[in-house]
């Protein structure tokens, strides 16, 4: 029994499939998705989202955070920023990271909400590189 | 009355008006199909966005003292009004729509002893409200109406709200705008952000599925944490939406009225031309007359 996969952002709907699984990056761990799960909701951090059919990895995209909502059926996934891993842009990422890098060494050290977000940002673009430089090697 | 050459120059000019007026019409068309194309792609992220928080705001209503996006600071004195506009003008009485709106709102706010403060988003409305209400203005933003708009524009916007309402300076958030029903027609509409109206259209639709959901959800992080993140995601998404719907109403806006200017173009072309025929031939005639009767006298 498959399960419909739909990975959204803000300014599309990326994917709208059935799949047989899902993979993605959870906040607190990475967590699959798959038939008759109990609904559930949860927050992202910046990672890949593997779609699986037949036991093997047919797409996958990056997300840069965001929230899932999975039920027995279904998997909306509303991510910030979302691309398949084959268009991430490993230079444009990588001036990302020296800009935010740049920033959290000018960031106020006593402002914590301030460092966690930029400490999320920094971890999610580290993925997107991770994630972009694996699919091209 | 007119010369033949007044004649002929002011019907150069409005020829060229004309042309003008329809080559607008036209880029406007095209922008508008993008404008609209681009709202409807924004359309499932903003109602998955709105299913979720229905679902979790009902999951944690029994909590104390929820987030200050959800539930306001508990007063009502200080009103932020966010009237959103295009850049430019040219496009009938679109703008003019927002700023009497809003100058409305912001009489009935004052007269009822409120603090009302602006942030006008696009160039048209700053213009404006600089004029008349420059003490309200705190921020204003612009040059983001017209070609693509860039989440990023509504997620600084929405930032700015959260810290404003983090701070306490305000109480109340409200978005004046151009709600887009077609081409043709757009409404000016008030749509508060803060505290968050669950619309009944979200809340209905999620009622048959929740009750046919039997298990609970469940949250992880907890469901306080991931209020916390959802809701300013919200806001931004409402905001984007309704930048959306400015970029696309502006279009609609702008190619209609433009049709009228091409029509009336057209109409006053018409008939300058029938008082130019009549002159000429006036003309023609009198030379006739003055040419037949010299020969008479000789």
């Amino acid at each position: 029994m498959p399960i419909q996969v739909e990975i959204i952002s803000p300014e599309k709907v990326l994917v709208s499939r059935e799949v047989d699984m899902v993979v993605m990056p959870g906040a607190e761990g990475d967590i699959a998705a798959m038939p008759d799960h109990a609904p559930m909701m949860l927050l992202l951090r910046g990672g890949v989202v593997s779609l699986y059919e037949n036991d093997t990895v047919t797409d996958r995209f990056f997300v840069g955070g965001g929230f899932a909502d999975m039920t027995a059926t279904r998997c909306t996934i509303l991510a910030d920023k979302a691309e398949p891993v084959s268009a991430i842009s490993i230079d444009n990422a990588t001036a990302q990271l020296e800009a935010l890098t740049e920033a959290w060494d000018k960031a106020d050290k006593s402002d914590m909400s301030r460092l966690d977000v930029l400490q999320d940002k920094i971890l999610a673009v580290r993925a997107e590189i991770e994630a972009g430089s694996s699919h091209s090697a | 009355m007119a010369s033949l050459k007044e004649l002929r120059a002011r019907i150069g000019s409005i020829k060229s008006t004309r042309k003008i007026t329809s080559a607008m019409k036209m880029v406007a068309a095209a922008k508008l199909r993008r404008a609209q194309a681009s709202a409807e792609a924004a359309r499932p992220y903003a109602a998955a966005m709105r299913r979720m928080l229905a679902e979790l705001a009902g999951a944690a209503k029994g909590e104390e003292g929820g987030p200050r996006l959800l539930a306001g600071t508990g007063r009502d004195q200080i009103h932020l009004l966010i009237p959103i506009t295009s850049d430019r003008g040219l496009c009938g009485g679109f703008n003019a729509n927002v700023h009497r709106l809003t100058q409305q709102t912001i009489r009935r706010l004052q007269s009822e002893g409120k603090t009302v403060k602006l942030l006008p988003v696009g160039r048209r409305a700053q213009n404006y409200f600089s004029r008349e209400y420059s003490d309200l203005i705190i921020d204003k933003v612009s040059g983001v109406s017209g070609k693509d708009v860039p989440f990023s524009a509504a997620s600084d916007l929405g930032n700015k709200i959260n810290a404003l309402l983090e701070s306490g300076e305000i109480d109340v958030c409200t978005l004046v705008y151009n709600k887009f029903r077609n081409a043709m027609t757009q409404v000016p509409a008030c749509q508060q952000l803060v505290p968050l109206v669950m619309d009944d259209a979200a809340t209905a639709a999620t009622a048959p599925e929740a009750a046919g959901d039997v298990a609970q959800y469940e949250f992880e992080p907890d469901e306080a944490t991931l209020l916390a993140m959802l809701l300013p995601k919200n806001l931004q998404v409402q905001i984007y939406a309704s930048l959306l719907e400015t970029a696309a109403g502006e279009n609609g806006a702008r190619m209609t009225a433009m049709d009228n200017a091409t029509r009336n173009a057209g109409r006053s072309i018409d008939s300058l031309s029938k008082v130019y025929n009549r002159t000429r031939q006036t003309n023609i005639t009198n030379e006739l007359i003055e040419i037949i009767s010299g020969a008479q006298a000789v």
